[in-house]
């Protein structure tokens, strides 16, 4: 029931910043101004149906346009998008992973399939950091051309999320772009394939590897308005919220830890001794108020 | 009360705002309107 609810949101989300399905008539992207906007979750801007702009995409073109940027005196160093993803952060830290993200959505999905299920090393969840420091920063605003242009090389060499929303569909819409399919496209296909496969291993597996914008969202996790709160009066040491914990997170070590997607599953599901509760600012979740009262 | 998360809240709002001021908003338009070749493995 309460999972429900959150499967609720997050598809709603994903239609709503999916939202263009007029698409198959005009045969291109959207082109309105709904697309000032940034996405909260990953959703390529190039996806047919996409209503929003990528956060992670808009960085890397400022990022690839910085040196004619700052030589033309316009100083565009992706403000706008940081500010807007670290008001997001400060509210609620990772919190749009786990409710507002379409691929988090994808991926949860795609762990429901049965089969084999493997637990992931700690050290590949530091694979986020580098792909933002190198893939959405550095490369863009160092390896550049001879007119001191960038690449969005995220976007270019990794993201399954570019090939899957808008690379399969838009060569079904534009025959004309099938023309220009070469090998980077045959490899990003693979890498999506990967992805995939690895998904339905491993829960959250692009999450806990590899998205820069989780990275980004968990550097505000400790200081965020909303966060869980862990009691170890209560706590009895069952182990079940790590076991349940798409991240494969000890919420009894690290409620707040920078992996977790704030899903709530260890509160909502997991948890029978009320050892898990949530504070938004100095509110706290009813669990709490509970221990307050008798304490 | 806690003032860490407000002042966060605070200092990113002003940064998006002056992202709004110095004209990112019509190139993060700009590009998101145009279809990414890159994106899709074929630019």
């Amino acid at each position: 029931m309460k999972e429900r609810l959150r499967r609720s949101i997050q598809a709603v989300s994903a239609l709503l910043l999916n939202g263009y399905w007029s698409f198959p008539l005009s045969r291109t992207i959207y082109q309105g101004n709904l697309k000032m906007l940034c996405s909260p979750g990953l959703n390529c801007y190039s996806c047919p149906a996409a209503t929003t702009a990528c956060p992670l995409g808009a960085i890397q073109n400022l990022m690839a346009t910085l040196r004619p940027s700052w030589e033309a005196a316009r100083y565009h160093v992706g403000l706008y998008v940081l500010g807007w993803l670290g008001m997001i952060g400060g509210m609620v830290g990772r919190m749009p992973c786990g409710w507002v993200c379409p691929f988090g959505l994808l991926q949860d999905l795609l762990y429901k399939v049965p089969g084999r299920k493997v637990r992931l090393p700690d050290i590949l969840s530091y694979g986020p950091y580098f792909f933002l420091a190198f893939g959405i920063f550095a490369a863009p605003a160092l390896i550049i051309d001879e007119f001191g242009y960038g690449a969005t090389w995220f976007c270019k060499l990794v993201c399954p999320a570019g090939t899957l929303e808008a690379g399969l569909p838009l060569l079904a819409l534009q025959p004309a772009l099938r023309a220009m399919v070469g090998y980077l496209f045959w490899i990003k296909l693979g890498i999506l394939a990967l992805f995939i496969a690895c998904s339905i291993l491993a829960s959250r597996f692009f999450c806990r590897t590899t998205c820069p914008l989780g990275a980004i969202y968990s550097f505000f996790n400790h200081v965020s308005l909303f966060r869980l709160r862990y009691n170890p009066e209560k706590c009895t040491h069952c182990e079940r919220c790590h076991h349940d914990c798409p991240m494969g997170i000890k919420v009894y070590e690290s409620p707040n830890d920078r992996r977790c997607i704030r899903c709530l599953v260890c509160l909502r599901e997991s948890c029978e001794f009320g050892a898990i509760s949530y504070e938004l600012g100095d509110l706290s979740s009813r669990e709490d108020r509970g221990v307050a009262r008798r304490g | 009360m806690k003032k860490a998360p407000y002042a966060v809240i605070l200092f990113f709002a002003l940064l998006c705002l002056l992202g709004v001021a110095v004209g990112e908003v019509p190139e993060v338009l700009q590009k998101a309107t145009k279809v990414c070749l890159q994106c899709m493995g074929i630019g």
